[in-house]
């Protein structure tokens, strides 16, 4: 068991500048991930959860936003002290991202055999190694093959309408996993697939993650996948973690009032539906709340949320950020 | 017993499939086959699926967007399916889409796109403009919105108005197409809250088709399942997801993402079922879920089941459950399963 | 009980501001604009501020015949002895009414064809667009030439020819969006809705075109008045003596190289002109652009 998580973010803040104004889009935000783990990172839309992966992959479109503070560790070297091209040489080769949607990730008028070669050619140029065609394709022929594609050859011949959407995720998914990444972000896997698919999917995910030792990070605004697939899980909200730890225990033992009312808002396989919703939306960024940011919409909150609220122990691995955790309990 | 609202009879949707050098009609897809099923006066009637069930085109044949290629549509007695969208089109049947933002106009305000089915009605416009508050305060939105763009609003917030400009028209009957489906699960509460309190006080009956089964258990009395444009099982809401006769639902249900053991402990006990749903252009013989289905045998493959009657309101399609299998075929199908 | 919590939105920055925004950071739009604003104040104020105003008509001084641009003639004067700035600034109002009229027919039957083509596919589709491919395939300016031949050449003539032609791009152009845009759920909304069918096209699918026709009608005062000059260059538009910008660049063609400023000023006038239609044309594609992707 390694002592440092391969990916480590430490109190990361971004900044967004827009017509004049600043939002401060992410504020010491913290994540670990570490081999042979599946991560997730929950949360609603707006809550900066795309802008912590982006700032991850270094894909942030720095003229709106700017890194305000923090570091991202990954393998020890932290990422946002790099040159660009230093950075650039892990991306899509020690590190690397699935997309979103499947149905339009994949551009029609190729083959997947072109569309992964050609990834693959400038994975390889990045880390200096040359591989010939055939080469190449007998690679592309065996992470098919590691995705549980039947008839590789043949796939790798098709065109990408000729696939359904999960093979389409599949695909994704390989290409993600050409130059044998060591961290792997999955942005909403199998969100825009059927249920039944989508669970194999993340069961194929989860045998990646067992087999070949990759860290997953998988970025999602589903509890029950998260609760169903995921080692470990944070939960962010208008732009911090509000609290993190071991699925199982975090599911079992909410300790927030954000999680604790979001699983509530779920609805229930038993029929058992409160249907209350969480009032009130999310703050404006560029003007948001001293403080705890879900303090205007909590029910628990009292004067001493004005102050940013620290990160506290509530169980093993378990943490959470309020100031009324004994309440919640 | 309230009498029926909506009568479908053996509703059938087919596209034509071209291909070839002059777009010749090579054969067709049947997106819709045969699907009858009834909606009484005041309740929520569920229509769950996944891609390819055809749920998407039946609301938008009972809407009057599609036309239907065979079949019947009773409303209040009347065949609705020969009338295509239009300005004679019976207006008591209306459409929450599923994406908020692309179903208001971005070029109008909140208040010109509500007003849309008031002039179609013959509103004076005189009163045009407080009939427009009192909708958008029975969405529970202020009235100044009235002058926002949907730009400016949130995803829910522009649903509350989808919502509010349905009811202005003042239907009997609203579709609702995954209404929930493009927002946040806190969002999505409040407006499935407001659907209720709608319906009941307006007395609205609502057709409510989407994929989350979860949220079906939740808000129809009764659902449908729907595979490749046929309904394999019709029940109460309680009982089917309590007893699940046909093998798609149980593993639909078994697939579902929960968010605790209580619910975990409820799912029926289903192998994660194989391969993906087939093209609706490709259908399977006999029963199009038998490529699929871990209980498949002989004629499943040849075919096409009929409708089993399993209990006053719940019915299903599904040889396992035909009367006249011997219940020796049926415990062996069900206890090899069980053990793998 | 869920009003005050609806009623929170984000402080909003509004549209009309953003795109102001970047529009005033848009060099080409910004140049074309000042241009524009130039040559039509130009033309609108040009009773007033052109220096010798009974230049225009019919009017001859045979002493300051062919004189080079100076401080008197800013522009220098003609074979007649006008001053040729005065009549430039008057030439720019020929110029702008003849685009604006041209356009002016022309803008809302193209939008108006191509909305119901786009819309209701089918026959109306079919005749329309197969008219419109037929009037392309005409050149604006032979016809033009062909139609002023046979009528007498005049400034409506000249008008009426090139907006007979003219409005086949629009057509083009809406019913392409249209055809997009009618798949759109507001529009099934609206149908749905019971909204009329000239509601859906006006009121619905209009708004949306709009920043294309605004891009589009730009571009195109520059080229109509490009065509109209080149028309009376031939003879065949405004007569004289009616001053006109082309009329002018073909008799001081006559002159040419010695007394250049009798046909390459009024020529570099319409030039001015064209350019800048052309670069706020292509300033507010931009902005749009932009906003669409976003």
């Amino acid at each position: 068991m390694s002592a440092d998580p391969l990916l480590s973010v430490r109190s990361l803040s971004v900044d967004f500048w827009s017509y004049g104004r600043r939002s401060q889009v992410l504020r010491d935000v913290s994540l670990d991930v570490p081999a042979h783990r599946h991560v997730a990172l929950v949360g609603e839309s707006g809550c900066g959860k795309s802008v912590t992966m982006r700032a991850i992959m270094g894909i942030l479109s720095t003229p709106p936003a700017r890194i305000a503070s923090g570091a991202i560790l990954f393998d020890g070297r932290d990422l946002l002290r790099l040159r660009p091209r230093e950075r650039e040489a892990l991306r899509g080769t020690a590190m690397s991202m699935v997309f979103q949607d499947p149905m339009t990730s994949l551009n029609p008028v190729f083959t997947i055999g072109d569309q992964m070669g050609t990834i693959l050619k400038y994975a390889d140029r990045r880390l200096g190694r040359a591989r010939d065609r055939t080469e190449r394709l007998a690679r592309i022929h065996e992470v098919l093959g590691q995705v549980r594609m039947p008839d590789p050859e043949r796939i790798a011949r098709s065109y990408p309408i000729m696939l359904s959407g999960g093979m389409r995720q599949r695909v994704l998914i390989a290409m993600a996993l050409l130059s044998e990444p060591r961290l792997l972000i999955a942005d909403e896997p199998g969100t825009a697939l059927d249920v039944t698919t989508q669970a194999q999917i993340l069961k194929l995910l989860r045998d990646l993650v067992d087999d070949r030792g990759l860290a997953l990070l998988m970025i999602t605004h589903n509890l029950g996948v998260v609760r169903e697939a995921a080692d470990t899980v944070y939960v962010m909200y208008a732009g911090s973690v509000v609290e993190h730890g071991p699925t199982t225990e975090l599911f079992a033992r909410p300790r927030h009032p954000y999680t604790r009312a979001l699983i509530d808002c779920v609805p229930k396989l038993s029929g058992a539906a409160t249907f209350r919703g969480i009032d009130g939306s999310l703050p404006d960024y560029a003007a948001p709340p001293p403080g705890c940011r879900f303090a205007p919409r909590c029910p628990l909150a009292i004067g001493a949320c004005a102050r940013p609220p620290e990160v506290r122990s509530v169980g093993a691995d378990h943490h959470a950020a309020c100031w009324r955790l004994e309440e919640a309990a | 017993m309230s009498e029926a609202l909506l009568e479908v009879v053996g509703l059938s949707k087919a596209f034509p499939l071209r291909g070839g050098l002059f777009g010749r009609i090579k054969g067709e897809v049947k997106a819709v086959n045969n699907v009858s099923f009834t909606l009484a006066k005041g309740e929520a009637f569920g229509l769950a699926g996944e891609s390819g069930s055809g749920k998407s085109t039946i609301a938008r044949m009972i809407v009057g967007l599609a036309a239907p290629s065979d079949g019947a549509i009773l409303f209040e007695g009347r065949d609705l399916a020969g009338q295509v969208h239009g300005s004679g089109r019976d207006r008591a049947v209306q459409m929450v889409f599923q994406n908020p933002g692309s179903s208001l106009n971005p070029r109008r305000s909140i208040g010109q796109s509500i007003t849309v089915p008031l002039e179609a009605r013959g509103l004076a416009r005189a009163d045009v403009d407080q009939r427009v508050a009192r909708l958008l305060d029975m969405v529970q939105l202020p009235a100044d919105f009235a002058t926002r763009y949907p730009h400016e609003l949130s995803g829910g917030q522009k649903q509350r108005v989808a919502i509010g400009r349905a009811i202005a028209a003042e239907p009997k009957l609203i579709v609702l197409d995954e209404p929930t489906s493009a927002l946040d699960v806190s969002v999505q509460a409040k407006i499935i809250d407001l659907l209720n309190d709608l319906g009941r006080s307006l007395g609205l009956t609502y057709l409510f088709i989407s994929h989350d089964l979860s949220l079906m258990r939740n808000f129809v009395t009764r659902v449908g399942i729907l595979y490749l444009g046929r309904l394999v099982e019709v029940g109460p809401v309680r009982k089917l997801f309590d007893t699940p006769a046909h093998p798609y639902t149980r593993s639909l249900i078994a697939a579902v993402p929960v968010v605790s053991d209580e619910e975990a402990a409820l799912k029926p006990n289903e192998p994660v079922v194989d391969g993906e749903i087939p093209s609706p252009a490709n259908q399977p013989a006999g029963c199009a879920f038998h490529t699929r289905c871990p209980h498949a045998f002989a004629p499943c493959e040849t075919q096409f089941p009929d409708v089993v009657r399993l209990d006053a309101q719940h019915f299903a399609r599904c040889h396992l459950l035909a009367p006249d299998v011997s219940k020796r075929v049926r415990a062996e199908r069900q206890t090899t399963k069980q053990g793998s | 009980m869920s009003v005050a919590a609806a009623r929170e939105l984000p402080a909003r920055v509004s549209i009309a501001y953003q795109n102001w925004h970047r529009f005033s950071r848009n060099p080409t739009a910004v140049i074309g604009s000042v241009i524009v604003i130039i040559v039509v104040a130009a033309a609108l104020l040009a009773p007033w501020i052109a220096p010798y105003p009974d230049h225009v008509g019919a009017m001859v001084n045979f002493r300051a015949r062919h004189l080079p641009p100076s401080a008197q003639y800013w522009f220098g004067t003609d074979n007649v002895g006008r001053d040729i700035f005065t009549r430039v600034l008057f030439g720019y109002r020929v110029s702008l009414l003849l685009a604006t009229v041209v356009l002016g027919i022309a803008v809302p039957l193209g939008a108006t064809l191509g909305l119901i083509a786009g819309y209701f596919g089918g026959w109306a589709e079919i005749v329309i667009m197969r008219l419109t491919d037929i009037a392309l395939a005409i050149p604006p300016l032979v016809m033009a030439l062909a139609v002023t031949a046979v009528l007498t050449p005049n400034l409506i003539h000249a008008m009426l020819a090139i907006a007979a032609l003219w409005w086949t791009w629009h057509t083009r152009l809406i019913f392409s969006i249209t055809r997009t845009l009618r798949q759109q759920e507001f529009v099934e909304a609206a149908q749905t809705l019971g909204a009329s069918r000239f509601h859906i096209l006006f009121r619905e699918l209009l708004p949306n075109c709009a920043s294309a026709i605004l891009v589009k009608t730009s571009l195109d005062f520059g080229f109509v008045i490009l065509i109209g000059a080149a028309l009376s260059y031939l003879g065949l538009g405004v007569q004289p003596p009616t001053p006109d910008l082309g009329t002018m660049v073909a008799n001081g063609a006559d002159f040419l190289p010695d007394r250049w400023w009798e046909s390459l000023l009024p020529g570099a006038a319409i030039l001015f002109v064209a350019l800048g239609f052309n670069l706020l044309g292509d300033g507010l594609r931009d902005l749009y652009d932009v906003e669409s992707v976003r």
